[in-house]
């Protein structure tokens, strides 16, 4: 069984009163909950925070782990002869197992596997995990391997964590933010209970091309002064292959040119729209031919930009 | 292990849940669902009738106010106020990305 120091975890002395456990804890539950924070690794971070409070708050379970000694965090360690015996009537195995799992089943939590004598039907837990996929697999629904550990019960019903590969399939339709249901994918159900869900937070990698608004795409469309000018067509990248964009004479910098249902799937049905945003964009180096073009252009032209400028 | 289509399902607004289906996911018991229904972290689709459905996603909602009533020890009216500054947030988070991706990547 590997060490954690739970008050080095909670940056506690070994000392530290019941208040000062529980001060510490909501401070450091604020700051790292991943329902409200935003640091990195919040929620590895959170999780630590969570198991050494579960044993340092319950004084029973406390003095237990005080009696563990103190050691290395991550160092192998047996619990002191006598240590079963003295905090609980059942029988331990203590290889392989996870010093949290260990305090789980102490108390009046029983544990959940075969040795807790029960027939009755327990669910298996809920697992959230937060996955990134690209746009392309937004789009076109994809099949991911996710790497989860889920407990499995040993004889006396203490759980370890065994790592799993659990195939997801996810439909298209996804868009940032959204949230999909596995039923049945998290842990396994005990005495014929249901299993429980996994709970997937989709986030989109971000795409060289398309920005995501909604089921909305926007993509940044250079065109020359002159197409601006004339009219043209012009080849767009979307998701589905490239599309044939008629520019109308006169188009202006940040027009928004739609290209309909060539955004994101929606998943009950159709699909968002593509926005192409135009900027003008110039040469920075020019030919002499072309300065000559431009500068015969500058004089003929009437054209005013700034005429709103003007003083009413 | 194999993959039927029917395992994956998007908590979105548009498909419906029961309340059955809500106190399964959610793990609250139907009292307790009851009660936060009453004290407007929840709303029933349509009130007035019984039993009771509700938006798939209200399960994500539900979801995190069960953590937080858990690791924070709030009771339900905390529990309300949080959710209301969480929908919020959520809103403008939206409302940020979608401005975001309104502007053209140079001026970013």
């Amino acid at each position: 069984m590997k060490y954690k120091d739970y008050y080095k975890v909670m940056g506690l002395e070994r000392t530290a009163t019941a208040e000062d456990i529980k001060k510490t804890y909501r401070k450091l539950a604020r700051k790292y909950h991943p329902d409200v924070s935003k640091e990195a690794n919040a929620e590895e971070k959170f999780k630590e925070v969570a198991e050494a409070y579960e044993v340092l708050k319950d004084p029973e379970k406390r003095a237990a782990y005080d009696q563990l000694g103190s050691h290395q965090p991550g160092q192998d360690f047996r619990p002191p002869p006598g240590w079963e015996q003295q905090f609980s009537e059942r029988d331990f195995s203590f290889d392989g197992i996870d010093l949290s799992d260990l305090f789980a089943a102490f108390g009046g939590a029983r544990p959940r596997g075969a040795a807790s004598g029960g027939r009755h039907p327990i669910p298996g837990e809920d697992y959230e995990v937060n996955v990134k996929i690209t746009l392309q697999q937004a789009c076109d629904g994809s099949e991911l391997d996710l790497r989860l550990e889920l407990p499995e019960y040993d004889t006396h019903g203490f759980a370890h964590r065994v790592p799993h590969t659990v195939k997801a399939r996810i439909p298209k339709g996804a868009t940032e933010g959204q949230r999909l249901r596995l039923s049945g994918k998290g842990g396994k159900g005990l005495n014929g209970g249901r299993n429980g869900n996994l709970y997937l937070n989709i986030s989109l990698e971000p795409h060289p091309l398309f920005r995501v608004s909604g089921h909305d795409l926007y993509l940044d469309l250079p065109l020359t002064p002159w197409e601006a000018v004339l009219g043209t067509a012009v080849q767009v990248p979307t998701l589905k292959g490239d599309v044939r964009l008629k520019i109308p004479s006169g188009t202006t910098g940040g027009q928004r040119l739609r290209v309909a249902h060539r955004g994101l799937p929606k998943p009950h049905e159709g699909a968002g729209d593509l926005f192409a945003i135009v900027q003008i964009a110039v040469p920075t180096t020019v030919s002499d031919d072309e300065r000559k073009l431009f500068e015969a252009l500058a004089e003929k032209s009437q054209f005013d930009p700034r005429r709103h400028f003007e003083r009413r | 292990m194999s993959e039927a289509p029917a395992d994956s399902l998007w908590l979105h607004h548009y498909r419906m849940c029961s309340l059955t289906e809500v106190v399964e996911l959610s793990g609250l018991t139907e009292s307790e669902l009851r009660e936060w229904v009453e004290a407007g972290i929840l709303d029933p689709a349509d009130p007035q009738v019984e039993p009771w459905s509700f938006r798939a996603d209200c399960v994500v909602t539900l979801r995190t106010a069960c953590r937080l009533r858990q690791d924070f020890d709030l009771d339900t009216h905390s529990v309300a106020l949080m959710v209301t500054l969480l929908d919020r947030v959520h809103a403008l988070e939206a409302e940020v990305r979608e401005l975001r991706a309104q502007l053209p990547q140079t001026h970013r």
